[in-house]
């Protein structure tokens, strides 16, 4: 659905993409994770033809982002919610749907229909008639999410949709934006917030101007470093660490406080036999668990080492 | 280009506009001002005054509607688009299928169509009470004459395309809405004075300088579509916006 080959965006000396190259498959739910000023913001709007290139080449549906005639296409494929909702506020909620219905080619009874619809789920339809300056920024919200999908888009860009919303409403968004998930929309989320990206995404890519590494979420945060066991002992006891280090699955261990950290590659079929020489060589188990890193761990790590080259 | 498209646009902007009630009031202001209180004072002053002496300033007064059409889509047209940067509402609109030409007409026809309606409204009124007067005291109605039907069927469209096109090069290139308005008045002024001078300077007929008027109007109303075209870059105005 989305490809993208060492896309490139210059504001004369500033570069604010470089050599973005992914592609995003059809149905799949795509975060782009990265701090203020990565370009993810300027990646959306020259993936939906509001800027040119610089360089590079990117294709949406299969058609070019560098030519007028598919640029219209694209746009009419194309829904996004961008970072201010911009709707007009002494319009009512009906009417501003309405009129980018219209601009849309939606037809009068499909445009009736898609906007009851979408007010009716968002729990707005009751006031439809009210100006949309006289609603909440979390209903504004919802209500330039409805304006995204007035015309089915098979694509969907949504840039910060719970920035700024109070958890309420974020809820209410992310609850929203799953249930296009289950539909099978192809959904492109520039967000801020990761356990967001985890939750909504199937992949994701972490940009700061160039793309620093994409993949599932599970998959980054195993790539930073593996999983590891967590052994809660009652008492510290060198003996018990010299015990367990003697054991062939144990790659790597380490004793802190009471908790003896262990490395190894299959902790499932493993750790019942660290917890069987644990308590031959006289310990106390109280617990074990597992210690793995977090899509943040791998966000904090990436951008720290862009910034430190 | 679509015309449907761009009709759209103007029709969104006419419920804005309406619904502003700045915009709204100052659209209604001029011609009531120009069409009513306007020859009421010019009465006052000219009362006793022969008859063949009025014509001169009657022209005079004609040329004012074309004036106000040059003077009120600065009101309109200044706030076309950055009205929709200050609502944040320009990102969404450009994104949709529709054409820099498209988006550009539909801006210009919301600025155009209310203007010219003022003024006709400010003319007709204008006509109303002159003619209640000249019946009254000399059993003659004045208007409407030759002159008139010039400078508001005529000239007043053309400097209103030209304050209009002016008005929204201006207004994609600023952030402000007082920045626009203040940049689209200065803008009118050319057009006033060329207007007035011609006038007031009565160096051929006054028909004859209407027609001459229109022709200069006509001229540069076409240059400046088509450095209106040229100029105007969805992508410029996304990206000016501070």
């Amino acid at each position: 659905m989305i490809e993208t080959e060492n896309l490139t965006r210059k504001f004369g000396e500033l570069t604010a993409v470089e050599n973005l190259t992914l592609k995003v498959e059809e149905g799949e739910v795509f975060g782009f994770l990265g701090p203020n000023a990565a370009g993810k913001t300027t990646t959306v709007r020259m993936l939906c033809c509001l800027i040119a290139k610089t360089s590079g080449n990117a294709r949406i549906g299969g058609f070019n982002v560098d030519d007028p005639e598919d640029c219209l296409k694209i746009r009419k494929m194309v829904g996004l919610l961008p970072g201010d909702v911009g709707l007009y506020d002494s319009l009512s909620a009906y009417k501003n749907l309405d009129f980018y219905g219209k601009l849309y080619e939606v037809s009068p009874e499909r445009r009736e229909e898609k906007i009851k619809q979408l007010l009716s789920l968002l729990g707005i339809w009751e006031r439809r008639d009210h100006p949309v300056g006289t609603f909440s920024k979390g209903t504004k919200q919802k209500i330039a999410i409805a304006r995204a999908l007035i015309h089915d888009p098979e694509l969907l860009f949504l840039d910060e949709p719970t920035a700024n919303l109070d958890p309420e409403a974020s809820k209410t968004v992310r609850d929203f934006v799953l249930d296009l998930k289950k539909e099978k929309r192809t959904i492109f989320i520039n967000t801020h917030n990761l356990s967001e990206a985890e939750r909504l995404c199937d992949r994701i890519g972490i940009i700061k101007t160039h793309l620093l590494t994409i993949g599932s979420p599970g998959s980054l945060a195993k790539g930073l470093h593996a999983r590891k066991t967590v052994i809660q002992l009652q008492h510290a006891n060198p003996k018990l660490l010299t015990a367990v280090e003697k054991l062939r699955p144990v790659k790597d261990a380490q004793m802190s406080d009471n908790k003896l950290i262990l490395d190894m590659d299959d902790p499932e079929k493993d750790n019942p036999e660290v917890v069987r020489t644990i308590v031959e060589a006289g310990g106390s188990v109280q617990y074990v668990t597992e210690l793995r890193s977090t899509l943040e761990d791998v966000y904090l790590k990436m951008i720290k080492e862009t910034e430190d080259q | 280009m679509r015309l449907w498209k761009a009709w759209i646009v103007a029709a969104k902007d006419f419920g804005v506009v309406r619904k502003n009630k700045y915009i709204f009031y100052s659209l209604i202001t001029m011609p009531l001002i120009l069409g009513i209180a306007f020859p009421l004072m010019m009465m006052i002053m000219l009362a006793g005054a022969p008859f063949n002496t009025i014509m001169p300033i009657l022209g005079l007064l004609n040329v004012l509607f074309a004036v106000m059409a040059a003077m009120l889509p600065t009101v309109i047209a200044s706030y076309s688009f950055v009205g929709e940067k200050v609502e944040r509402s320009l990102e969404p609109l450009l994104a949709t299928p529709t054409t820099d030409g498209e988006l550009l007409l539909g801006k210009c026809l919301a600025a155009f169509l209310p203007s010219m309606a003022a003024t006709y409204i400010g003319a007709a009124a204008f006509v109303a009470v002159m003619d209640l007067w000249s019946y009254t005291n000399q059993g003659v109605i004045m208007l409407p004459n030759l002159n008139l039907a010039l400078m508001v069927g005529l000239v007043a469209p053309l400097a209103c395309i030209l304050s209009v096109e002016a008005n929204v090069i201006i207004s994609s290139r600023v952030s402000d809405v007082r920045a626009a308005q203040q940049l689209g008045g200065v803008v009118a002024l050319p057009i006033i004075l060329v207007l007035m001078l011609g006038s007031l300077l009565g160096f051929m007929p006054a028909d004859l300088l209407a027609l001459v008027i229109s022709c200069v109007l006509a001229i540069a109303a076409v240059a400046l579509f088509y450095v209106s075209k040229t100029t105007f870059r969805r992508e410029e105005i996304l990206t000016r916006w501070k």
